[in-house]
């Protein structure tokens, strides 16, 4: 079979060929695999761990704020939310439509659900409704085995145990906006809230804390298989305020009698903030509870700006509760001498103009201690020319007016303190001699927040030193030693029985508002502030300014002090269009004080922190 | 009285069963044994859902290789046409019938079975050809015309393959036939003009690609262009692959695959699970089992004293190799995914029976090594 011999060789050769190079080829796949897996191994490796290991963010728990005494103004509660696995769910309209029988789910809710669930993969939980009752939790518990997918999650939610009378001074935490999106990654986390006003703000990071990790093994979807390993988050740092919540509670309920007003109270030593309130006020818990919108309208209507932390904020021309600013720049410049005396005919004329004093009649022949009691006007319009508006600038600035006091909370405002180079600079005018004789009286240009009137008096009454307001207390803060201003013990003293005769003297402008209490009297001053210019018809038909619709009412203002020997509290209060600085604001500031001794705020030992 | 089938004049059924190549035998079931443990490790560490059926199947190919094996070759000579015919038919009906998947219609199913007749055709291809060849001359192989009926039986099942359309299985038919080809003692310079032609046609032929063979082609290319879309499958796998070093992270620890990275893990991607849980070394272990079984293969067509084993041992050995081959360079991303299964261990019951039911030719050659056939398939002395 010649024909099959040759045709064998040829096969045989070819098979041969055939079989070297299947060979050949797959001993390049082993070539290849031992690249792959050997020499490329140590980088698909970690692509296999990066692949595997997913690192999530704990949320750490937020730092705790408590007053000096350790009352406790802001704490974290559990908070029960209704939450929907959708792959456990076979239908998820119907399983809302069920558990609407329980807590009232609205068709807004269902949509909202509905879209979250296309938007997150089915074994995230998507929050169904936030806050519920211990009773819904219950029911929903009970109907469980009805509800597939459904279940209580439990969170935390910042809650704020005081109330209203806190909520300036603690503030509140709220969403974190876009803006507020920079390094810490933990802020990206859903749920996170971060705080927007007061306290909250301020000491923002060190009630963070730091997120804490948890490694898990993921599978290809991102579902998590089991964990690896935790490093636990740092909670956020507990922080203990200077305030007194009892007296807090107190100013805040006192300011309540007045439709708009303000009080601080701050230790003249340490200056430690006993009490900063601001009325009308709002409930925090609003901002982590959700605020309805009506609710939401009514407090940005309100003229009151219950908002707007008028402590801090609100800036007041101080009238004559700035006379001791005048009177102590004219005596530390030279200008007088402490026997210095004027006679007021009632007004005093400068080139063609008429400044009138309080007091029509006028107070005849008066020295600088009874100008400060019986708040003569026309005592500082002279003295005030003779020192002229930059040494009253100088020292208004030095007793920390003009410039934020630095307190540690956000939203402080400068006020204003004016002089020739800021009139030219922001006014394009030269300074006039009338607005100097104004400035003496606290009126014009000047302005101050209550804080700073508080600091003000502090830093008169303590011995003249730079005392500053602070609120924290562990380790927060700037507090002392204080370096001294440079201002006479003679000239504070002189000033300071002024104070003591506005409360003490028979002509004391606010002699009805002295404590009753042997070893706790005050001295103080009072101010009444013009919002809008007295008009020469209006002097003429002696309209009452309380008569006046109440936006153009005079702002009320007492500055004080307690006790008389050894002064430790210093107080300021505003009362926002209440006509008289004597009738409305020294009572006040007379209660707040009163109280503040009787409680011994500044005596009592702190508390600890539970 | 045995079965008609089993007689003929040389060999007696007890005589046929001696010869049957045990070491063959146990070759095939250490590497489907390979195949299990990967099923146990895939199913995490489990008989279900996979690893057992498997187990079933392998059983029940082997049964059907030994069936093969032990019919009469000549048969298996006069059946080749018919059995070629009967593909090609369900072919025709696959295209106008079958069930649309991945894209494709490759299915049919018969009384609830689903069968893939591409791959049963990749055998009776290998049969018909055998045959054919059988009956050529060495001369005729050197002429054009005597070729044209061959390439006819090679291009008509290309081209209802490509209709379906499954580019992968059309190319591996043509590398087949092409094979048969050689083997026959084609001359080299006609394969060489039928490259050229091949190569001069494919701008044309990507014109007539379907977008999806398109994007196979394209992330082959560049996997990395779309790493979370058609190139995750290439990505993962090397990721799989590379992660395994070289002793492999351990049986039933392969994180790639236990945490569904690895697609498919149990059917086309089951190298992958091998490679990380087994690393290079048994890998390297793996492949050596395959190539001792083409080996095989190719042992006994050159052994056997007829012309149809010997092109059909070759021509099945060869259709293994493309199996392992094409498999294992497309989870190494050194060719195209075009769904072609790991021999013998990739979880599916047409593979598993079609690889063992080739294999029984192959027994079934190395069974009757020393009878002589005709020209025309009669037994000689």
């Amino acid at each position: 079979m010649e024909w099959d011999t040759d045709r064998f060789h040829n096969f045989t050769r070819r098979a041969l060929l055939l079989g070297g190079v299947q060979g050949l080829l797959l001993v390049m796949l082993g070539g290849r695999l031992h690249w792959l897996q050997v020499k490329d191994g140590r980088r698909y490796s970690t692509l296999a761990e990066k692949n595997r290991i997913d690192t999530r963010r704990i949320l750490a728990p937020r730092g705790r704020i408590f007053d000096r005494f350790g009352v406790p103004l802001a704490v974290n509660e559990q908070n029960f939310r209704l939450v929907l696995i959708a792959e456990n769910t076979p239908d998820i309209r119907a399983a809302l439509e069920d558990v609407g029988r329980i807590v009232p789910v609205e068709k807004g809710d269902i949509l909202r659900v509905m879209r979250d669930v296309r938007r997150k993969r089915p074994f995230m939980p998507v929050t169904v409704m936030e806050n519920l009752s211990w009773e819904q939790v219950a029911r929903i518990e009970l109907a469980a085995p009805e509800l597939p997918g459904l279940s209580v999650e439990t969170g935390q939610v910042r809650q704020y145990p005081q109330g209203k009378a806190f909520a300036h001074v603690v503030g509140y935490v709220g969403a974190v906006q876009q803006a507020d999106l920079r390094d810490d990654p933990l802020l990206g986390l859903p749920g996170v809230r971060i705080g927007k006003v007061g306290i909250e703000k301020t000491y923002e990071e060190a009630l963070r804390g730091s997120a804490g990790e948890i490694e898990v093994e993921v599978n290809a979807l991102g579902r998590s298989v089991r964990e690896l390993g935790r490093i636990e988050g740092k909670p956020g740092e507990d922080l203990s305020l200077a305030l007194d919540a009892g007296l807090q509670e107190f100013v805040q309920k006192r300011l309540a009698e007045e439709k708009s007003a303000t009080a601080v109270v701050m230790d003249v030593q340490t200056g430690e903030i006993y009490a900063l309130a601001s009325h009308p006020a709002f409930d925090s818990n609003m901002f982590s509870n959700g605020i309805p919108a009506e609710v939401w309208e009514e407090v940005l209507a309100d003229p009151a700006a219950p908002l707007s932390n008028k402590a801090i904020g609100g800036q007041y021309p101080p009238g004559s509760a700035f006379k001791m600013v005048t009177a102590l720049a004219a005596l530390e410049s030279g200008t007088i001498t402490p026997g210095y005396k004027v006679h007021c005919p009632g007004y005093v004329d400068v080139g063609s103009h008429r400044f009138h004093c309080w007091k029509s009649g006028g107070h005849g022949d008066i020295g600088l201690e009874d100008a400060l009691t019986e708040s003569c006007d026309v005592f500082f319009y002279d003295i005030g020319r003779k020192t002229g508006i930059n040494q009253i600038a100088q020292m208004a600035e030095l007793l920390g007016l003009g410039a934020p006091t630095g307190i540690d909370l956000p939203g402080e405002r400068p006020g204003l303190v004016p002089n020739k180079a800021w009139k030219l600079a922001n006014r394009d005018a030269p300074w006039q001699i009338g607005e100097t004789i104004v400035a003496a009286i606290g009126q014009g240009y000047v302005l101050a927040t209550p804080l700073q009137l508080a600091v003000m008096t502090a830093r008169m009454v303590g011995g003249g030193v730079a005392v500053a307001p602070h609120l924290a207390l562990n380790g927060h803060g700037d507090r002392g030693p204080w370096a001294s201003l440079g201002i006479s013990r003679q000239s504070l003293d002189i000033v300071m029985a002024g104070m003591r005769g506005v409360m003490c003297k028979a002509m004391g402008t606010a002699r009805d508002a002295q404590i009753p209490q042997a070893g706790m009297e005050m001295g103080g001053k009072t101010g009444t502030a013009q919002v809008r210019r007295i008009t020469k018809a209006e002097r003429a038909a002696g309209l009452q300014n309380k008569d006046m619709p109440w936006r153009f009412r005079h702002h009320a203002l007492f500055v004080g002090y307690a006790p008389l020997s050894q002064p430790r509290y210093a107080c300021a209060v505003v009362v926002e269009h209440g006509v008289s600085g004597s009738a409305t604001a020294a009572p006040i500031a007379r209660d707040i004080l009163w109280e503040a001794q009787k409680r011994d705020t500044a005596g009592k030992p702190k508390g600890s922190m539970p | 009285m045995t079965p008609s089938i089993f007689r003929d004049p040389d060999l007696s059924l007890v005589e046929k069963l001696r010869h049957v190549s045990l070491s063959f035998l146990l070759l095939m079931t250490l590497v489907a044994c390979c195949g299990f443990l990967a099923l146990y490790s895939a199913g995490g560490g489990s008989f279900q859902p996979w690893a057992l059926r498997q187990v079933y199947r392998f059983l029940l190919g082997l049964l059907v290789l030994l069936g093969v094996s032990l019919v009469d070759i000549q048969f298996w000579l006069r059946m080749a046409y018919p059995l070629y015919g009967v593909t090609l038919f369900l072919l025709f009906v696959v295209d106008v019938f079958g069930h649309i998947g991945m894209g494709a219609q490759r299915w049919i199913s018969i009384g609830g079975f689903q069968l893939q007749p591409s791959e049963v055709m990749k055998i009776t291809l290998v049969l018909a050809l055998a045959r054919h060849f059988h009956a050529a001359t060495w001369e005729g192989a050197g002429r054009i015309k005597p070729l044209l009926l061959p390439a006819l039986l090679v291009l008509a099942p290309v081209a209802l393959v490509m209709k379906q359309p499954d580019l992968g299985t059309a190319i591996i038919l043509l590398a087949l036939g092409g094979v048969m080809f050689f083997l026959a003692g084609v001359r080299l310079w006609m394969f060489g003009a039928i490259l050229g032609l091949g190569a001069a046609s494919l701008p044309l032929a990507w014109r007539f690609m379907h977008d999806y063979q398109k994007k196979r082609v394209l992330t082959f290319i560049d996997p990395q262009s779309d790493p979370m879309g058609a190139g995750y499958h290439i990505l993962q796998s090397k990721i799989a692959l590379g992660s395994g070093g070289f002793f492999g992270k351990g049986f039933l620890n392969g994180t790639q695959s236990h945490l569904n990275f690895l697609p498919e893990k149990q059917t086309d991607f089951i190298f992958t699970l091998i490679a990380e849980e087994w690393g290079l070394l048994g890998c390297s272990i793996l492949l050596f089992l395959y190539a001792l079984v083409i080996a095989y293969c190719f042992l006994i067509g050159l052994r056997a004293r007829n012309h149809f084993g010997r092109l059909l041992s070759l021509g099945l050995g060869t259709n293994l190799f493309f199996y392992v081959f094409i498999n294992v360079g497309m989870v190494m991303g050194i060719l195209p995914v075009v769904g072609v299964p790991l021999p013998l261990i990739s979880y599916g019951g047409t593979a598993m029976l079609a690889v063992l039911w080739g294999m029984g030719y192959v027994m079934c050659v190395s069974i009757h090594r020393d009878v002589r056939l005709s020209r025309t398939g009669q037994f000689e002395d």
